[in-house]
């Protein structure tokens, strides 16, 4: 479960709007622990793939560790990232799969001729062998039994 | 010759959640061995399956990029520190036979 309120997501949709036909990108700053996962702040970024970025994104080691600095001034880690994907679904790729860390949670939207419709998360697998959906919370669920929402791998 | 290998966030969990890690090693290579020697889970993340480094997966040896050294055979010293840094690249289905990033 990743908590995700809903003007963070709102900030996210507007980014793959804005970046439309790009694909757009950056940093999940939040917490992780027992308590389970949530994101507190977003660190948008460029999208550093001039060849072809209708659909790849590319994040630099350089802004990498800007982002780890960025969350630890605040407070926070750096917990995943997320990009859009312009006029595709909101599933991750293969080419994302075979350039995924484990750990990070990375969250997809999916931008439709400009509009953002459908937002998942994932996560790699140990074995990099796939992706887990990994379910989106728009507020904490405080160990009850959450409300469904935002569920994922919705069709398209 | 202890040299200190940082850890990226994401591997932290293979390696009993430590931010580093010290060796005694010459090389840049051979820090790198031995921290997949004593944390196997690790090598798949970093490697390809034919043994290279993997092209998202960043080596600096004391700030320098070691692909801009002698790569894995950058010598070290006793008090160098190697960091892991991760790149992050992804995107859609769509050309997903192009080779890149």
């Amino acid at each position: 479960m990743l908590e995700l309120n809903s003007e963070l997501a709102a900030r996210i949709n507007a980014h793959g709007a804005k970046d439309y036909p790009h694909e757009c990108c950056g940093a999940l700053l939040g917490t992780d622990g027992a308590a389970g996962r949530a994101v507190r702040d977003l660190l948008p970024l460029s999208n550093r793939r001039d060849d072809s970025p209708r659909n790849r994104f590319a994040i630099t080691a350089e802004d990498v560790r800007a982002a780890e600095r960025a969350a630890t001034e605040r407070g926070l880690d750096l917990i995943g990232w997320y990009h859009s994907h312009p006029d595709h679904p909101a599933r991750p790729s293969e080419f994302d799969r075979e350039h995924a860390w484990p750990w990070y949670s990375y969250i997809i939207v999916a931008v439709a001729a400009g509009v953002p419709r459908e937002m998942t998360s994932w996560r790699l697998t140990d074995d990099r062998a796939r992706f887990e959906a990994e379910p989106i919370s728009p507020a904490a669920a405080a160990g009850a039994a959450a409300q469904t929402s935002s569920p994922v791998g919705g069709t398209h | 010759m202890a040299v200190t290998v940082i850890l990226p966030t994401p591997l932290r969990v293979y390696a009993e959640h430590k931010a580093s890690v010290e060796y005694e090693a010459h090389t840049v290579g051979d820090a790198l061995d031995r921290l997949t020697a004593a944390y196997g889970d690790l090598k798949k993340h970093l490697y390809t399956p034919d043994g290279r480094i993997r092209s998202f997966v960043n080596v600096y040896l004391n700030d320098e990029d070691i692909r801009f050294l002698k790569q894995e055979q950058t010598p070290t010293k006793a008090g160098d520190t190697i960091t892991i840094v991760p790149s992050i690249a992804g995107g859609a289905a769509d050309a997903s036979a192009r080779a890149g990033a």
